[in-house]
């Protein structure tokens, strides 16, 4: 009974979670403000969760974690930018980004997804690698786009646009303000978290009608599934055309909440810290949930919101980056020596 | 024309460093200079690929731990103050344990990943600069004390980011300088006022005899036949998993010596970024030469380190003639390093599953 309990939560994120009470209570003996700080993981774990939540379609369908996300961040990455090249403010230019960086991204993933059907068993590093490429890429493209926005190229003579964009007055914070309100000093970003449920919800949706199904069905047994009558590939490309059109809404969520967009070299390293945030949440590289996502992506930000401010008192250093990058890696490497249960033996 | 086919990723880096050096304008001495310092510094990191690939773990991203071992030991002969060429050959021997450690342990953590070598590697780069920056950020002056306070953040914890290396810098690329002078045969003019490291040179002939002569040893048998067939080779009698930790020991242990290599030619080294991308650049460079996942030569290794090298030198002058912008031609190598693993991966796996249909 015991030993069930522990396999079924999981020894990494029965860690993780001890570690973030321990923090807590470490941030209460302090005498931190924990209002803020509730605040913040609110947000951030708001902000995170589309990014988190494209994870889903992919491992479902047996492509395993979609590395490639930064094709779908970068799409959005366009749509934000051009809002404010067309000088839009408010939700009229929150909806256009995400109106044109849903169909760009579905683009991108079904170009990404026809790779992925080509590279079968080893989507993770080609995933990787192409998307550390477009990544690259599109910083070319940043420097050479002929944006005109004051607010988004260099004021004196530089190269294209600036390294962050900010959305002061633009769209900063639009969702997170949305009906807003305060309890006991903890702000809660209603908005936020109503987008959150929405997407869950259209997810959960979609997952659950007949397309949905038979791509979980491709991801579990692919044999199967072939037999009786499933194409794998379309399935397989679906799931990478609605993952990456999800990243692309995602980011777009993620730097309203942020109040600027990042661009260039910051896109690389995103689709990792998604990855890991499912991992946390239980997930493993076949297998993953929209709870399993939504715990994850808890998890892992309200322990990095916590870290920063309980390190600075407790050490006088900035362990939290640091931690960032280990309890991240770490995750993954540990789901990769897991044995593979199910799934494809290849 | 098959031999074109063959060679198909070389020539067309050839003819890119061509274009590009066309355009850069540089002067072939300062271009032949520079391409030379280069290749001498970096084709040592590129060699220690050769090991793993053979013995059929794919490119070992894993280096970077080596990289790492090395850096450990360089900062043991900067706070011992070890200096000239016993410094530096002192370092290589202080990195043998570091790296035979790091080596096991990425080499057990391989074979319960069978099959998913490379995201292993990559990622366990990641995890392992994770804990480096630990070490070197936290650890350093807490746990670790440092009796030499200028190497310290003014907190007392924690390396600064560069540390000077002049203690020992050039101690084997100045041992010996050659420097060709006044030839006229045609060709080999343009040999002329190059400067050779001979000793290094020299390190890296040796490095490249010995890969060569473990190939022919049994052990180096054994590590081919694990890269062809695990189970063919364990039913053989060979222990598949030894001899991949083996595999990677080598490799990890290589990488340490590349670092450090690297790091007398460049004179400091940046704590917290000299070695981080060792494992995307060196792979590369290695893949550029024309070798796939699973096959990979010293040849491969040497011209791979030349092309991508040249490339390096010339594109930001290129992308700033062509383009009007340095930064366009900076962005394009980053690009080159990722796009063309991005491509051998994908082509690799590619050519691997039409094989199984």
């Amino acid at each position: 009974m015991d030993n069930d309990f522990l396999n079924k939560l999981g020894i990494p994120r029965l860690i993780i979670s001890l570690f973030l009470a321990f923090l807590v209570a470490a941030a209460f003996s302090f005498g931190l403000p924990m209002g803020q700080i509730f605040s913040a993981m609110l947000t951030r774990f708001g902000m995170n969760s589309l990014l988190v939540l494209a994870m889903i379609p992919t491992i479902q369908a047996g492509a395993g974690p979609n590395f490639g996300l930064p094709f779908g961040i970068i799409c959005g990455l366009i749509g934000a930018t051009l809002a404010i090249e067309l000088d839009l403010r408010g939700f009229t230019a929150f909806f256009f980004a995400i109106g044109v960086s849903i169909p760009l991204g579905a683009i991108a993933g079904w170009l990404y997804g026809l790779l992925l059907n080509r590279v079968k068993g080893q989507e993770m590093t080609v995933g990787t690698y192409m998307g550390f490429s477009i990544v690259s890429v599109m910083c070319i493209f940043w420097l050479m786009a002929p944006y005109k926005s004051p607010e988004m190229v260099w004021p004196y003579g530089g190269d294209g646009l600036r390294v962050t964009v900010v959305l002061d007055g633009r769209m900063e914070q639009l969702l997170d303000r949305f009906l807003s309100f305060t309890v006991n000093g903890v702000t809660i970003p209603t908005g936020l978290l109503l987008a959150t449920a929405l997407c869950c919800v259209l997810l959960w949706i979609f997952m659950r009608t007949r397309t949905g199904l038979a791509m979980s069905v491709v991801g579990s047994n692919p044999r199967f599934a072939e037999a009786s009558g499933l194409n794998v590939n379309k399935y397989r490309l679906l799931a990478s055309v609605v993952s990456c059109a999800m990243g692309a809404a995602g980011i777009v969520i993620y730097s309203q909440s942020y109040g600027f967009i990042q661009l260039y070299q910051a896109p690389l390293y995103m689709a990792l810290y998604s990855v890991s945030a499912i991992l946390i949440g239980g997930a493993s590289l076949q297998r993953a949930t929209i709870t399993q996502a939504l715990i994850g992506t808890f998890l892992f930000n309200a322990l990095l919101v916590i870290a920063l401010p309980v390190a600075n008192v407790a050490m006088d250093s900035d362990i939290s980056e640091i931690m960032r990058v280990i309890i991240s890696n770490g995750i993954i490497l540990y789901a990769l020596t897991r044995k593979e249960v199910g799934g494809d033996a290849r | 024309m098959r031999l074109l086919q063959k060679n198909i990723v070389p020539i067309v880096f050839i003819v890119l460093c061509t274009i590009g050096f066309h355009y850069s304008g540089l002067s072939w001495m300062f271009f032949a200079n520079d391409l030379m310092t280069r290749l001498a510094r970096n084709s040592f990191l590129v060699i220690s690929l050769i090991i793993p690939v053979l013995a059929g773990m794919g490119l070992n991203f894993g280096i970077v731990l080596g990289a790492m071992a090395g850096q450990f030991a360089a900062f043991i002969t900067v706070v011992y103050n070890l200096t000239g060429i016993t410094g530096f050959f002192l370092a290589c021997v202080l990195s043998i344990p570091f790296a035979v450690l790091f080596g096991w342990l990425t080499g057990i953590l391989f074979n319960k990943a069978k099959g998913k070598e490379m995201i292993t590697g990559l990622i366990l780069g990641f995890f392992a600069n994770g804990l480096y920056q630990l070490v070197c950020l936290i650890f350093i002056g807490w746990i670790i004390p440092i009796s030499n306070k200028a190497l310290l953040l003014p907190s007392g914890i924690g390396f600064v980011n560069t540390l000077d290396l002049k203690i020992w810098q050039y101690a084997i690329d100045k041992f010996y300088v050659f420097k060709l002078k006044g030839i006229t045969t045609p060709l080999l003019k343009y040999l002329n006022n190059i400067n050779f490291p001979v000793l290094t040179l020299i390190i890296v002939a040796l490095l490249c005899t010995a890969v060569y002569l473990l190939f022919r040893t049994k052990l180096g048998q054994d590590f081919r036949a694990v890269g062809q067939n695990r189970h063919i080779a364990e039913v053989a009698g060979i222990k598949v998993d030894r001899v991949r930790i083996i595999a990677v020991i080598f490799s990890t242990v290589l990488a340490a010596w590349g670092q450090l290599i690297f790091l007398q030619n460049i004179g400091n080294v940046q704590v917290y970024g000299s070695h981080v991308q060792v494992g995307t650049f060196a792979v590369a460079a290695l893949l550029i030469g024309g070798a796939s996942v699973s096959k990979a030569t010293i040849g491969q290794a040497l011209l791979g380190t030349v092309l991508f090298h040249a490339l390096f030198i010339v594109s930001p002058l290129a992308g700033k003639n062509i383009m009007g912008s340095a930064q366009v031609g900076e962005y394009f190598r980053v690009f080159v390093a990722y796009g063309v693993i991005g491509i051998a991966l994908a082509l690799h796996a590619w050519q691997r599953l039409t094989k199984k249909e």
